[in-house]
This record gives structure tokens, C-alpha cells and sequence, in this order.
């Protein structure tokens, strides 16, 4: 399967009565925006306002709490469109051409449950370690009718920022790319004839499948249900794969991850010279004992079937993930398939404790986001999108996190991004 | 939804004994969240297996002080790979410092949520149904 993407750069994001993209610049109508925001039911039903701002890179801002970071994309050529079976309809992605709207994203904030975490700080400490302080951000603020159910609201939320998100990409349809970039995956025989000799390397996909604030979606279906299964890399980058998790800051993967995931980036680079990058396997993160046993058995069947030599494998969050991380590790380098696993730490403050809840002699390449426990002060910001509310109650925040002058004491874990699994971050050495 | 005819649920959640209570057995204890995880540990080496991962989700076990862990009704003998899982996570609580406030009633019902809706997941058991019976 073969994918175009064509990157137009935008340096800048100013509302204006009409929307559109000229010379780099996006120009906003929040009205039009909202409108087709609200062409949903359940946004309809469940969202009583929207405010949209627009927060800059260098700018003394605070995004908080933030739900998911979103990017712009729309598809020029082939079949299905942008986030399929939940905006478009279900048809395969990931084939024909794809227009990316570079440096910018759409940022859904709403306190769906009150402890809830996730900054983005355009400036000071905390933009050191979040990717989307870098990113000119267009934020919708997003609240619930009065009596709105918390299930309720986080979907309609999500539907907002996805539906935002299409809207702005689609201005990027007639646009000329300021570059573009081609990614091709072959079938297992044709792939196997035209790369002798190079190892069949693949990536595992994690997925937080949990439940509330902690669910993934596959073409609109809740991978809490699905069994592992194989995905053309060129699928994530259509929207194949995106975000219902609001929990865990700074190791969820928001449905910018998921656009731009690095593991799959990397592994296109190495494609044809050094590896036979064969697909992608998802699978998910269950609680249910015996469904983490079913989902690395199945994911170890495919990787089997499919005679990979090495296995990258990634986690999302913390905790009992790190259990399906080891099954995943374990299960394949018994039948002799390498792996490398991608996690983060939560090594208690002082960096001294075990840094995984689970562990095995077998995985001997583990690739470390940063330890989340770490203690990090935020300065003041002049300007906070969102609430500060609940800031002492986020994960990572205590009894007097918010300073009387607006600064935060907490762990590294309320920040967006900031120990990302997938390796998207600013703490690993490059 | 699964079966609860061989399973039984260890919680401290409220809101757990008020939308499951007619499918499942439930043992509520208003005890700690890491008295919780002790107390089954304690059942597995008795014999119980676990059926869902002690530690769920990824709210941090320092902030929210709800916790349910599903075991089996009957014990089934002792399970050495379940008895590592509660060592675990035992251990996985005490690295986080303690949390140093009251949580209000709000905050608090929220993670009542979260725990049951986890729970609601491991099930297979429709979590926004078992909350439209709650007035």
C-alpha cells in the first residue's frame, strides 16, 4: 500500500471572518468552525459552548486541562477520507495522497472528570518537555451541558476536536504541498522478492483499552474488542487510529501521535536499506487477566505467521500495560523474534525505584521515555486556556501544587506528551 | 457481559456495589485502597485467583483511593504468577508519595467512576447502563 503525504507549512494562525490558508497563514472564522463542529448529535445534545483560541509558540499561555492534540489532514486522492468509520465513512485508508497542514493542531480542552491532567505551557519549563509547545495551536474549549454525563461529554469532546480538525484540514485540499513524501509497504511475497535478505522487522502497536478516559478507537470501533490484528502503516496516517484516552498526560498518545507516530517514521526511513519493514500489529491493553494472555498470544500468532525477525513494540500508559509489555516481549523472543519495547519510568521522585510494574530477564532492549515521577516547577503564565480548578488534583500535583502566584509544583507526568511511549518526546537522547 | 457465577468483586467503591450489585457478588469493604490490594493479595495465597490485573487503569494509585479487583468465587489452589502480580503492586503503591488532602465530594465521585468503569470494561459490562438505573 502506497501513500502520499503532501506537508504545506503554516507560520502563523489569525482569526478572520473567512477561513481559509494564504501564504502559510491560516485564517479562522470560529463561527464557521463551530458550525460544522455542531453538525453532530452528540455534540448537539451535550455541548452547551465552544470558545476557540488560538496559543503561539513563545507566548505566555497555559493550555489546561488539555483532552487531545489533533492534526489537520485531508485526503486529496484514494479512497475513505480523514478519521474513518467517525468522520468519514469506513472505507480502508491510507492509499492515494493526503494533504498535512505542517505545524499547527487542533487542541481540545474540557474537564471531563475534575482530576483530570494535561499541559501543554507555551513557554518556561514545562515547554521544554511537551512536542505542542512547538506546534501554533487552535484551542477549542469545550463545555458540557448542565447534567451531561461524563461518558457522554468525553465523546462528544472527542467528535469536536475531530470534526475541528477535519474542517480546518479540508482548507488544505486545492493547496500545492511545500513538500511531499512517499510511503510504500509490499505484500509478505512481493515484499520478500524485491528486499532479499533484509530482516523482516515489524511494529507492535499498544493500545490503552480500558474504559472510560482510557479507550482507543480503530475505525470508530473500541479496541477494548478487537482481537490483535494487522494494520498497514500508511492506515495511522489517515486516522486509522485515534484517541478517547484523557487520562496519563504525558504517556498517552493523542491522536497526533498517532498521525505522527515516530516508530512508524523510523521504520519507513530504514524501508529498503537496512530493513523489510512489513506492517504494523495492534493490540490492546485489556484489565482482564485473560485477556492479556488472548491479545499477546494472538499478537506472538501474527508476528509467527508473518516470519518477522525483529519486533518493535510500544506501550501506552503505565501500570498494568507494563504486564501485556513483558507477555509481548516474552511471548515473541521465545519463538526467536527480537524485540525492542518502548516505555516510560514512574520511578518514584528520586529516580531509585523500580521503574516498570512488571519485568523480565527477556527484555534486554528497552528504550526509556523519561521517569514521570520527576518533580518539575511551572512558572506563571499570563494567559490560562482552560481552568486551573482542579490543578492540585491532577495526577503528579498535591495539596499546594498551585502557588499563590500561579505557579505549579508537580511531577512531570501532568504534561502533555512529555514521557510519550511511542518516543515522541523531548527527554531521549537523539 | 461476563458471567459472575464463578467470580466475585473485592472494592471499596460505593458506586461498584450500586450499579453491579444484581449481577455480581461483591465484597465492600470501606477499607483503604492499599488494604484493598493486601487484602487480596492475602486471598491468593489462600487460594483465590485473580481475574482482572490489580492495578488498572492509569490513574495513579496514590491519587484515587477507590480500587476493585475481580477473584474467583472458589480458590483454585496457589497461583505463584497472581501472588507476584500483588507483590507488585503493592510495591508500585508505596513508590508514589502519599497524597496530602481531603478530596472534595466531586473529585471524589469522579473516581468512583473511573474505578467502576474500568471495572465496567474488564467486564464486558455496559458501563453507561449500570449508571442510568442511579437517580
Amino acid at each position: 500500500m502506497k501513500l502520499e503525504l503532501g506537508f504545506i507549512q503554516i507560520k502563523d494562525i489569525q482569526f478572520s471572518n473567512e477561513c481559509a490558508v494564504k501564504d502559510g497563514i491560516l485564517y479562522v472564522n470560529a463561527d464557521d468552525v463551530k458550525a460544522f463542529v455542531y453538525e453532530n448529535d452528540d455534540v448537539k445534545a451535550y455541548i452547551e459552548s465552544i470558545e476557540l483560541d488560538i496559543a503561539k509558540p513563545g507566548e505566555s499561555v497555559r493550555i489546561t486541562p488539555v483532552k487531545d492534540v489533533i492534526e489537520p489532514r485531508v485526503k486529496v486522492e484514494g479512497p475513505g477520507g480523514i478519521f474513518p468509520g467517525v468522520v468519514s465513512k469506513v472505507d480502508t485508508v491510507g492509499s492515494g495522497k493526503t494533504h498535512v497542514l505542517k505545524g499547527m493542531a487542533v487542541v481540545t480542552a474540557g474537564k471531563i472528570v475534575g482530576f483530570q491532567e494535561g499541559i501543554i505551557d507555551m513557554t518556561g519549563t514545562g515547554a521544554q518537555y511537551t512536542p505542542f509547545s512547538k506546534t501554533l495551536n487552535l484551542v477549542l474549549v469545550v463545555k458540557p451541558v448542565a447534567g451531561t454525563k461524563q461518558h457522554d461529554y468525553e465523546r462528544a469532546v472527542r467528535f469536536a476536536g475531530l470534526r475541528a480538525a477535519t474542517f480546518i484540514g479540508e482548507l488544505g485540499r486545492n493547496l500545492v504541498p511545500d513538500e511531499t513524501k512517499t510511503y510504500e509497504t509490499y505484500g509478505v511475497i512481493e515484499g520478500y522478492n524485491k528486499l532479499p535478505g533484509l530482516p523482516r522487522v515489524g511494529y507492535l502497536h499498544m493500545l490503552q483499552t480500558q474504559g472510560l478516559l482510557h479507550d482507543t478507537y480503530v475505525y470508530g470501533v473500541d479496541a477494548k474488542r478487537i482481537v490483535a490484528t494487522l494494520l498497514n502503516p500508511t492506515e495511522t496516517m489517515d486516522g486509522a487510529i485515534l484517541s478517547g484516552n484523557c487520562v496519563s498526560a504525558c504517556d498517552k498518545n493523542t491522536t497526533y501521535h498517532h498521525l505522527n507516530n515516530p516508530v512508524v517514521a523510523e521504520l519507513f526511513e530504514q524501508h529498503g536499506k537496512t530493513i523489510n519493514y512489513v506492517c504494523n500489529i495492534i493490540t490492546n491493553e485489556n484489565v482482564y487477566l485473560a485477556d492479556k494472555q488472548r491479545g499477546s498470544d494472538w499478537a506472538a500468532k501474527l508476528t509467527k505467521l508473518l516470519d518477522l525477525d525483529a519486533v518493535i513494540v510500544s506501550e501506552e500508559g503505565f501500570g498494568n500495560p507494563d504486564a501485556d509489555l513483558i507477555m509481548n516481549c516474552v511471548k515473541n523472543e521465545k519463538q526467536g523474534i527480537k524485540t525492542v519495547l518502548i516505555t516510560d519510568e514512574y520511578a518514584g521522585q528520586d529516580g531509585k525505584s523500580q521503574s516498570l510494574a512488571d519485568s523480565d530477564p527477556l527484555a534486554d532492549a528497552v528504550v526509556s521515555g523519561g521517569n514521570a515521577n520527576m518533580v518539575i516547577v511551572l512558572p506563571p503564565m499570563d494567559k490560562v486556556i482552560g481552568t486551573l480548578d482542579f490543578v492540585d488534583v491532577i495526577a503528579g500535583g498535591h495539596a499546594g501544587s498551585l502557588r499563590p502566584d500561579g505557579s505549579i509544583e508537580a511531577e512531570l507526568q501532568v504534561i502533555t506528551g512529555a514521557t510519550n511511549e511511542m518516543g515522541f518526546n523531548c527527554m531521549s537522547a537523539r | 457481559m461476563k458471567s459472575g457465577l464463578d467470580i466475585k468483586i473485592i472494592t471499596n467503591n460505593p458506586l461498584v456495589v450500586r450499579c453491579l450489585s444484581d449481577y455480581y457478588t461483591i465484597d465492600y469493604h470501606e477499607i483503604s485502597f492499599r488494604e484493598i490490594l493486601v487484602k487480596v493479595r492475602d486471598m491468593v495465597y489462600e487460594g483465590y485467583e485473580l481475574r482482572t490485573h490489580p492495578i488498572a487503569g492509569s490513574v495513579k494509585p496514590n491519587e484515587t483511593p477507590y480500587k476493585s479487583i475481580v477473584v474467583t468465587k472458589e480458590k483454585k489452589g496457589f497461583n505463584m504468577e497472581h501472588a507476584n502480580l500483588c507483590a507488585n503492586a503493592i510495591l508500585t503503591f508505596d513508590k508514589f508519595t502519599p497524597i496530602g488532602w481531603t478530596l472534595p465530594e466531586r473529585i471524589l465521585q469522579d473516581f468512583q467512576l473511573i474505578d467502576y468503569t474500568l471495572l465496567a470494561g474488564a467486564l464486558d459490562f455496559d458501563a453507561a447502563a449500570g449508571l442510568s438505573k442511579i437517580p
